[in-house]
């Protein structure tokens, strides 16, 4: 058996395949991943862009629905259960491909060797399978577009008894639902591999001198992902293979007895469709950290360096992350409260949930306490992480509403809900991919993105991110009930039509917006300014490679870690920062 | 290599088994909380009728589970590769039958009309005991790997690493199937 390791310094492969597709380097791997959730966070707002269109233009017939779905839009006007499967597809796509994609196995794969001084990730076969599983998992989703009857309707969730019954819940709900299921065990045992890469890299594979305290903040987001990922994933892949055996054995492990569907009694008996919501929230809830911890760890780092000062209460940050790890997994049942729990349990998880306030606040204020009284330097990336901070407590304050039974009574499945978990878990999460994308840009390519076209960028996304979102929660409010194709049909959603239409043009602005980072992203790889070494001049070990870093890494020497990652406002004056490896030891 | 790379690559494959081993048990942990909810939930409940093979299985995994011990053991003790080659192999072997006995229980459940969806009990036991088997013969096949290595003499310090690794797991998969055997013949009945 070849040894797993990577301690043994590599060379460059040769040939293309070698170095660029079957690569074991983690630097291509976490491009890989990077460029797979790319594509996927384009192709899942495409799918929202659609939805959202529909939302407030049911009436009106679109060739372009009948061209893509004849079956789902025979006449050129969606079906709601088109609208379902795209809804479906989206969440997916944007929960599982871009927002635990990007952040953790993109950048993680990276950074995390270069900033520990590893010359690799522990087990570079691991992590090329990982990625391999990964994008066959994403293949396996987007066939069920092809299949017969079409992608499932269950949405990201996939509740039971529905999604355990088979094509008589509907269209979508036969291949198409047995591949999402597929789809996700494989995105399941993908995670897994890179988890157990990731702990064991960063416990294992550090530098001389570099202590976990000593480790940029970006470390310990991915560390603690990977950790909550281990967790995490093993339980709902136990909830899936289940799923598919109630669906494709005839087990009854989620179908209780006397269910009707379509007009037919179906013989399963027993089951508890609660179940799932146990096994899928204890993953689910989790799952809201794998996207954004990594982000929390990114801004940090963001904030300090372009604040010229440490990151305020690094120990305390760090320790925030842990606890907001572990408390992610006591609160699963808040996702539960309609279900009929008993109100005893309700209250320990809402006082369990409102508990996350305390790290989170931590965190919040830390920010605040590192920048207060900087240097700020406005660059994208710092904008960025700035537009992250304000949507986390946006998106956050409105999480303690949702965290209480008695509120979440009446909010629960409608839009305040979307308004709430897009703003904290997708528009936070993607605002730490852009700031880690233009912060870490001359890293990995050695030239600059535009700044000009990234402001431009940052501000409209910014903007149109708010104009989304926040008027959703006022839908929320006034009761409009979420997944609901067409408003039109219902007296009490009249009033709001002006609502979804502002947010649908908000939306569609915001999307065409991307096309500049697109076009930004591409064109500076190319043609963009050359980058210095450190252009930053930031303190973490990556910087102190050139850029593009090589094969090696830092080859047979790795660096001696001397001090902690945030050194900044050093009073000697000329040099207001020392490297991590730089200078005596502390 | 030096010495410190060889110790680095040591403590990171034994983090990693760790690491792999704590999703395992999250996996089985869910899959047991399952099993007592279904349980709970309905009182369409049956046991699976367990025949007397599944004890043969048990004693064949735990000698297994022994002899990859006493040939980790030998290894360490010196450098006596006949004696670990002859451990080691009935490790293996062991290893093959428990899987071997396994498949006739299954086959054995098939002729007495216990299918996974004949009663909730039969559906958790083919799903539990199938589940192990697969993390087992995963195990295995890297037994099997280093077995061919050790008798083409190719047990280099990785490779011995490799074996202390392979054995751990070996050991956690005979106390898994212990706890599975409990669940399933005992509270499951």
């Amino acid at each position: 058996m070849e040894n797993p390791t990577a301690a043994k310094v590599h060379a460059p492969p040769g040939g293309f395949l070698r170095r660029y597709v079957f690569s074991t380097d983690h630097k291509v791997i976490g491009i890989q991943y990077y460029l797979l959730a790319l594509f996927s966070v384009f192709l899942g707002m495409t799918l929202s862009a659609l939805m959202r269109y529909h939302l407030v233009y049911p009436g009106e017939k679109q060739h372009l629905f009948q061209l893509l779905w004849p079956n789902g839009a025979p006449d050129g006007i969606m079906t709601p259960e088109l609208y379902l499967s795209l809804m479906t597809m989206h969440g997916t796509i944007m929960v599982f491909f871009v927002l635990t994609t990007a952040p953790q196995s993109g950048f993680g794969n990276y950074f995390l060797p270069l900033q520990i001084g590893a010359p690799d990730m522990a087990f570079p076969v691991l992590n090329m399978l990982s990625f391999w599983t990964t994008l066959l998992s994403f293949l396996v989703l987007c066939s069920a577009f092809f299949a017969d009857g079409g992608a499932p309707l269950g949405g990201w969730t996939a509740y039971p008894p529905l999604s355990a019954t088979g094509a008589i819940a509907g269209p979508g709900m036969g291949t198409g639902m047995d591949l999402w299921i597929i789809s996700i065990a494989l995105f399941c045992v993908a995670s897994l591999m890179g988890a157990i890469n990731f702990l064991t890299t960063v416990l294992e594979m550090r530098a001389k001198g570099m202590s976990l305290m000593r480790m940029p903040l970006t470390c310990w987001g991915w560390f603690v992902t990977a950790v909550i990922s281990l967790f995490a994933f093993a339980v709902l892949l136990t909830a899936g293979i289940l799923l598919l055996l109630d669906r494709l054995g005839g087990t009854s492990f989620f179908l209780p007895a006397g269910l009707v569907i379509s007009d037919r009694v179906l013989d399963h008996s027993g089951g508890s469709p609660l179940l799932w919501q146990h096994l899928f929230w204890f993953f689910g809830h989790p799952e809201v950290y794998i996207a954004i911890l990594p982000g929390m760890g990114l801004v940090s780092t963001v904030l300090s360096v372009f604040s010229r000062k440490p990151v305020f209460g690094y120990k305390a940050m760090a320790y925030a992350m842990v606890a907001i790890g572990l408390l992610g997994f006591l609160v699963w049942g808040h996702h539960m409260f309609i279900s009929g729990m008993s109100p005893y349990s309700a209250i320990a998880f809402s006082v369990l949930t409102l508990a996350i306030g305390v790290p989170s606040a931590i965190k919040t204020f830390n920010w605040l306490g590192t920048i207060w009284g900087g240097q700020l330097r406005l660059t994208t990336a710092m904008l960025f992480a700035l537009g992250f901070v304000s949507v986390f407590v946006s998106g956050g304050l409105t999480g303690l509403f949702l965290g209480q039974p008695a509120l979440d009574l009446y909010f629960h499945d409608t839009y305040f809900v979307v308004g709430h978990f897009h703003m904290i878990m997708g528009v936070a999460s993607i605002f730490g991919i852009f700031a880690a994308t233009f912060y870490w840009f001359p890293k990995v390519t050695g030239r600059m993105m535009s700044e000009p076209l990234g402001k431009i960028h940052f501000y409209c996304t910014f903007l149109g991110a708010y104009a989304i979102f926040i008027p959703m929660h006022f839908a929320g409010i006034a009761g409009n009930p979420r997944r609901y194709a067409d408003f039109t049909q219902f007296d009490f959603l009249k009033d709001l039509a002006s609502v979804h239409k502002f947010i649908t043009h908000a939306a569609l602005f915001t999307a065409v917006i991307q096309l500049l980072f697109l076009w930004n992203l591409f064109w500076s790889w190319r043609r963009g300014a050359k980058a210095r070494e450190n252009p930053w001049n930031a303190t973490t070990l990556e910087w102190a490679l050139p850029s593009p870093p090589p094969a090696h890494n830092f080859g047979i020497n790795p660096p001696l870690v001397k001090r902690g990652p945030y050194d900044y406002s050093l009073p000697q004056g000329g040099k207001d920062f020392l490297m991590q490896h730089e200078g005596e030891e502390e | 290599m030096n010495l410190a790379m060889a110790g680095s690559q040591r403590r990171a494959s034994f983090t990693g088994l760790y690491a792999f081993l704590v999703s395992v048990t999250m996996f089985f942990a869910a899959f047991t909380s399952a099993m007592v909810v279904r349980r709970g939930a309905s009182d369409d409940w049956k046991g699976v009728p367990a025949p007397s093979l599944l004890w043969v299985n048990t004693g064949v995994l735990a000698v297994s589970s022994v002899l990859a011990e006493k040939a980790r053991r030998v290894l360490r003790a010196g450098d006596r590769r006949r004696h670990f080659n002859l451990w080691w192999t009935g490790a293996t072997l062991l290893g093959a039958m428990f899987v071997a006995g396994q498949i006739m229980v299954w086959r054995y459940l098939h002729r007495h009309g216990v299918y996974l969806n004949t009663t909730p009990g039969s559906a958790f036991f083919f799903v539990g005991t199938i589940a192990h088997a697969v993390h087992l013969g995963g195990g295995w096949l890297a037994m099997l790997y280093l077995n061919i290595r050790a008798f083409r003499l190719e047990l280099g310090p990785g490779r011995r690493t490799a074996i202390d690794v392979a054995t751990i797991y070996w050991h956690f998969l005979g106390i898994l199937w212990l706890y599975l055997l409990w669940l399933f013949r005992f509270w499951g009945n």
